[in-house]
């Protein structure tokens, strides 16, 4: 072993790279040199500060394990420390780039608790706000997919211009880019502000032909379908053993979409398809999102054109002092990432007894080391930026 | 689908020796919950997760509960002999229900499209009676959110093929989500074990 080096030795790289091996070389079981390798948490590909202990063969991943918690901060506990709706904020920083749905989800469980109503205006406003989230969600999740497999900077910079225009009109309407905190127990915090829809207009209608020219420019392009197609598959069984949500599950071919089963909100008002996927690997993965775009227009449009007059907060919505009664309530929404749920308990006091997070984020890396092993590294990158998770989620 | 009851007594027929039992809930419009015993709890799961009329193979959430033992006051009449004549009174007796933790489980049905059951377990107490059995030999989709329990809430799940800490540091001694739970005074530099700081911390880990 060496334990210093000398850097003008022309042996310099090869002694630097055995004194590495030594260290992290070690005998299998089965007499066979593995390479481990600590993946993160600083790397750009995992979206985050999170890493995955990863033990190679040659290039070829023979295991890993992810490990968490290092954007750990307990809001569960902040929950149940405070008053319902001061946990209302504090949502948004979950998946910090869908705090529209994330509102959603808790203010769903909060009302499914205390059996409040909500009014149609406000419904509709959530729908809307919902399927932005979710446009927003799914162009930039195919940017950072693309940035991963190595097209560095154009896709991403051309998602992020559409994002940008719709994080304009969650600023317009809440005052905030990303942490709206827009939804309230009962409906929503404002109305909308003068000519807002005639914006959202502009902007849907622009994001069908960047749609078309994203689907263009990538979809049979060649690269993309050698590093996606057949890589990372999730068989249906897994899929449904693991209880993986949202787009990952329908790209294994699993028909379940919580808008569909739940019908939560008015989602039994409008018409939209399900994209299922055959092969359930990344480039179904990839496909999934772009096709739910498609939907998620459709949506909005149903939407805009019928959204009614009227209040948008049941007046009998108790603001202050507010004190469900004892009991327990599970909200569940469809969130961009997968099934987002709320568990509460409610001991009759001002604060909540129980307050659970139910993350698609993290619950969608349970199969993450079924998904990469026999894989190489590089794929590695690929198969978690097709999962998409938001670390904010994944640790709470 | 099928009400809890009914389902209560397929299972008890199913799996033999199984107890279970309806917890209410007190919130109107929500499912009440079922409650299955720790030595029949794999069995229940498996009967649930297979039986052609429900089919719940989805494990949706998985949660603990931390209850604390609690101080109940209740009024009863006690017969007392004053001035040789026997009369009633009215005395108040405290009564102390014991703490446990309970491991909740949200199941639904993707291929039959139904749900939720609640399924509930129960520790024996806070302390040194934790031990569950793991789900996750019946449903995959628990094995991280267990692990978390088992972090958070100190419950120790059997059979689990994984049992680590998820969110916090392994060094770390106590369980966070616990409704007694005390923080450190210098969390900072909590599982350093040097000077001052392991005097205070000290006071926290009596264990």
């Amino acid at each position: 072993m060496v334990d210093f080096v000398h850097p003008n030795r022309s042996n310099l790289e090869t002694e630097n790279r055995r004194y590495r091996f030594q260290k992290a070389e070690r005998e299998d079981s089965e007499g066979q040199g593995v390479l481990e390798i600590s993946m993160g948490p600083q790397h750009p590909s995992t979206h985050g500060v999170f890493r995955m202990d990863v033990a190679l063969d040659g290039e070829t991943v023979v295991r890993l394990k992810p490990v968490f918690g290092y954007l750990h901060r307990n809001h569960e506990k902040i929950a149940e420390k405070t008053t319902y709706l001061s946990s209302m904020p504090y949502t948004d920083r979950l998946d910090y780039f869908c705090s529209m749905t994330n509102n959603w989800a808790y203010a769903l469980a909060v009302e499914k608790l205390a059996g409040l109503t909500v009014p149609e205006r406000a419904e509709y406003l959530r729908v809307i706000l919902g399927e932005l989230t979710r446009l927003q969600n799914h162009a930039c999740l195919m940017g950072f997919l693309l940035q991963d497999l190595g097209a560095m900077g154009t896709p991403l910079m051309y998602a992020f211009r559409e994002r940008e225009k719709i994080l304009d009109l969650f600023e317009s309407l809440s005052g905030s880019r990303m942490m709206c905190n827009y939804m309230r127990f009962g409906g929503c915090r404002v109305d909308l502000p003068a000519g807002w829809l005639d914006q959202v207009r502009q902007v849907t209608g622009g994001f069908g032909p960047f749609l078309d020219e994203f689907e263009q420019l990538l979809t049979t392009n060649e690269i993309l379908m050698a590093r996606l197609q057949g890589v990372g598959v999730l068989p249906r069984e897994l899929a449904i053993h693991a209880s993986i949500t949202g787009p990952v599950l329908r790209a294994s071919g699993v028909n379940y979409d919580i808008r569909k089963v739940d019908h939560y909100g008015i989602y039994d008002r409008f018409e939209f398809r399900v994209p299922l996927g055959d092969h359930g690997d990344c480039y179904d993965r990839f496909m999934m999102r772009l096709l739910e775009m498609r939907e998620s227009l459709r949506i909005l449009e149903a939407a805009m054109r019928d959204l009614p007059e009227g209040p948008i907060l049941d007046p009998k919505v108790k603001i202050r002092n507010f004190k469900p009664k004892p009991g327990e309530a599970y909200g569940r929404i469809e969130a961009p990432k997968g099934e987002l749920g709320f568990y509460l308990i409610s001991d009759g006091s001002a604060n909540p007894y129980r307050y659970r997070i139910r993350p698609p984020s993290l619950i969608n890396l349970t199969v993450l080391e079924d998904l990469c092993l026999g894989h190489k590294l590089a794929d590695v990158v690929i198969i978690l930026g097709s999962i998409d998770i938001v670390l904010g989620e994944v640790d709470r | 689908m099928e009400t809890l009851e009914q389902i209560k007594t397929r299972a008890e027929a199913a799996v033999p020796g199984a107890k279970l039992a309806v917890v209410a809930n007190g919130s109107a419009g929500n499912p009440d919950s079922l409650r299955v015993d720790s030595a029949s709890a794999v069995a229940v799961a498996r009967f649930l997760r297979d039986d052609s009329r429900l089919r719940l193979d989805y494990a949706s959430n998985v949660t603990g509960v931390d209850w604390l033992e609690k101080r109940v006051s209740e009024v009863v009449l006690v017969k007392k002999v004053v001035d040789e004549v026997e009369q009633e009174f009215e005395q108040t007796v405290e009564r102390v229900e014991p703490g446990y933790m309970e491991v909740v489980y949200h199941l639904y049905s993707m291929e039959l499209q139904q749900g939720p059951v609640v399924l509930r377990l129960r520790t024996g107490n806070r302390t040194d009676d934790v031990r569950v059995p793991s789900l996750t030999p019946v449903y995959r989709g628990a094995e991280l959110q267990e692990r978390e329990v088992y972090d958070l809430y100190g419950i120790v799940f059997e059979g689990h093929p994984d049992l680590r800490r998820l969110l916090m540091w392994p060094e770390f001694l106590d369980h966070p989500m616990r409704r007694d739970y005390v923080e450190p005074d210098d969390y900072e530099y909590e599982p350093t074990p040097h000077g001052e700081v392991l005097t205070k911390a000290k006071g926290h880990f009596p264990r």
